[in-house]
């Protein structure tokens, strides 16, 4: 589903990824770790299409094309969602009308119908449950004066009306508390298909014992330095980074 | 030095000025003289050079003549589901033939008024133009609504322009609302085709004890108009005056609203919208006068401004010594769409009471590139996310406008702007 082929990617002439290759396929779940400064945030906003990015070599296939070439919305359309890792407030544009717009777009880009004011509300209920998110939150303005938890529910929230077929979560865990943690986790393992794949990009171990992945991945210096299971996570909250960060430099000093 | 900064330009058309309101008319004329029309460097045209528009624009410096407006024009005119009274001008001449009878409202020329004190409350020493508009305006209108009255439904003033040979057109309103009365006016200008006219309007407002007065204005004119209007209220015990002004197009457009809070528990409002591209440039001058206790203002101007328009924002608050437990407020926010859009913004606010709460603020930026690539990435169209942001940036002023129609109708019109449909 999504190939990611020696990946480089610097901001205002600063290199952050020096050369990313993973493979994911559907219905897998990657979690990605590192320490702060890796570039895992960067990986996550390559991908999306942020433009402060530039990506000086490397290529990124999604279903077979060229995600790269893609503008975001393109990208969104063709089933590629990150969670944000700050969700934006933005004042006056209700969350409602602009679930709409976002729904319907991208089911015009998919050749399917709009949906009318009465099936998108009635999707718009259903999808609610998964991450118990108040109908009175979805009646302000978009993320709007909302908790910490509440943004990052509504994260997931709008990933379960949009049906990716890529999300990337980026530090979705962070900032929140247990009981935001298990819900948030909920709402992605009941979106989980084998149809679909999940990036989750993370700086602990503790958001993986609620969404278990198949494979881990240690970012460090803009590379992907080590893969394993979810036990290489669990060594990870053990031992922290140190270990991998000593493994790779004095690597690099010999 | 322009030539218009004499005032020869004007002399015929002093000259011509009608020979009612003798001693309000010398009071205009000596106190346009005195003044001049601004010069290059007046403070309070500083961004906005009329003088040199008007002399560039403007060759017949005589009125345009009143033009024959027919009933269909009139009918395809008024914004759709609209409901209400409607008042009918040509070039700043009342048609009462096209205009509707008002229940409980009395409606008259201002020649078949002799009586009226015009100019005492928008002084001409405060403004050339309200001078000028006093020593020669050609007639106008005065509406009076009765103590106690509740005009339920909105009055429209629709007033159509066009230059023809004269270019001058000076509508005049004096509007009196009588204690604990209630009225909303929603005043918008037609431009019949593209010709160069200049509007030099003055609107008077006499308010009373305890009234509740709505004033929407919709400035939509064609490429070529210059307008310069100047809009005064004396505002008494428990009244409110509430103004929303929305300024989507013209040549030069320059919009003078003062609010005197001149009883106590009084309540003034000013909001507008300048959403301008091409060349146009809109300036807005407010001023609002806290001369007693426990009044209150409040006031928001926002702006989006792309290609070469130009926006000017000057709100002065005056707190005056007496007027203790004033609270005002005041906002300015605009939106930069180019890198050749200006704007100018300039809260001024002179306060010398002690126990007060006043706010003034103003911010120019350009659209949230964050909220933009947040909307994106949720497949949204990069146009229409740019339209989604900038038309919730408009969106707070735009439900100050409390005429459902009105509202929708301002609504549709930002929104094709702003080229997306939400």
């Amino acid at each position: 589903m999504l190939s990611i082929k020696n990946l480089h990617a610097s901001i205002e002439g600063t290199e952050i990824l020096r050369g990313i290759n993973l493979e994911v396929k559907a219905g897998e779940v990657h979690a990605i770790m590192g320490p702060n400064g890796s570039g895992k945030s960067t990986l996550a906003s390559v991908l999306a299409g942020r433009e402060e990015y530039e990506v000086t070599e490397g290529e990124v296939t999604f279903k077979g094309k060229n995600l790269l070439d893609l503008a975001p919305e393109d990208r969104a359309r063709e089933g590629v969602f990150l969670a944000f890792q700050y969700p934006v407030e933005i004042p006056g544009v209700s969350s409602t009308n602009f679930l709409r717009t976002a729904v319907n777009q991208v089911r015009e880009y998919r050749g399917q119908e709009p949906l009318d004011a009465v099936k998108f509300l009635t999707l718009m209920k259903e999808k609610m449950k998964l991450v118990e998110i108040d109908q009175k939150l979805l009646s302000r303005s978009l993320n709007e004066g909302f908790s910490g938890g509440e943004k990052k529910r509504n994260e997931i929230f709008q990933m379960a009306m949009l049906e990716p077929t890529l999300s990337i979560l980026d530090e979705t865990d962070s900032g929140l508390d247990i009981d935001a943690l298990r819900i948030v986790s909920n709402g992605v393992n009941q979106l989980k298909s084998d149809k679909n794949a999940t990036i989750v990009v993370t700086h602990y171990q503790r958001l993986l014992d609620y969404i278990v992945p198949d494979y881990v991945h240690v970012l460090y210096k803009g590379r992907i330095v080590k893969s394993g299971t979810k036990e290489l996570a669990m060594e990870l909250e053990e031992k922290g980074y140190d270990w991998i960060k000593d493994e790779i430099d004095s690597a690099a000093t010999v | 030095m322009s030539t218009l900064t004499k005032q020869d330009t004007f002399s015929s058309l002093l000259a011509a000025a009608p020979k009612n309101f003798e001693s309000v008319r010398t009071l205009g004329n000596e106190s346009f003289l005195a003044q001049g029309l601004p010069a290059v460097k007046a403070e309070e045209y500083k961004f906005t050079n009329i003088s040199k528009k008007l002399e560039q624009n403007i060759s017949n410096f005589s009125p345009a003549l009143p033009f024959k407006v027919t009933a269909e024009l009139v009918k395809s005119s008024v914004f759709e589901g609209f409901e209400g009274d409607l008042l009918v001008f040509a070039n700043g001449k009342f048609l009462p033939e096209l205009s509707s009878k008002i229940e409980d409202l009395e409606v008259s020329l201002i020649s078949d008024k002799p009586e009226l004190s015009l100019g005492s409350i928008a002084k001409p020493e405060k403004d050339a133009f309200a001078a000028l508009n006093q020593a020669s305006f050609e007639d106008g209108i005065f509406i009076s609504v009765p103590k106690k009255a509740q005009i339920e439904k909105p009055v429209l003033l629709l007033s159509f322009n066009q230059a023809n040979e004269g270019q001058v057109i000076q509508p005049r309103l004096w509007i009196e609302v009588g204690d604990f009365a209630e009225v909303t006016f929603i005043d918008q200008s037609i431009s019949l085709g593209d010709t160069s006219y200049f509007v030099n309007k003055v609107v008077e407002v006499k308010g009373g004890v305890n009234s509740q007065i709505h004033y929407y204005r919709l400035q939509n004119e064609g490429k070529n108009a210059i307008e310069v209007s100047n809009i005064e209220t004396d505002i008494q015990k428990d009244a409110r005056f509430s103004s929303v002004t929305i300024s989507l197009s013209g040549d030069m457009v320059r919009n003078n609203l003062n609010l005197n809070l001149i009883g106590s528990n009084s309540e003034g409002n000013m909001y507008g919208i300048y959403l301008i591209n091409g060349k146009t440039h809109v300036d807005n001058h407010t001023n609002v006068d806290h001369t007693i206790p426990h009044a209150e203002s409040n006031e928001l101007y926002k702006g989006i401004l792309a290609d070469q328009s130009r926006g000017v924002f000057n709100g002065k608050i005056f707190v005056r010594q007496d007027a203790q437990k004033t609270n005002a407020f005041q906002q300015n926010n605009n939106i930069l769409l180019s890198e050749d859009a200006i704007v100018n913004t300039k809260p001024q606010l002179e306060i010398w009471a002690d126990d007060v709460k006043c706010s003034h603020g103003c911010t120019v930026g350009q659209l949230d590139e964050e909220a933009l690539f947040y909307l994106q990435a949720r497949g949204i169209d990069k146009m229409q996310a740019k339209g989604l942001l900038l038309y919730a940036f408009a969106g707070e002023v735009l439900e100050k406008i409390e005429v459902e129609s009105f509202r929708e109708y301002c609504d549709s019109l930002i929104q094709d702007r702003l080229g997306s449909k939400f």
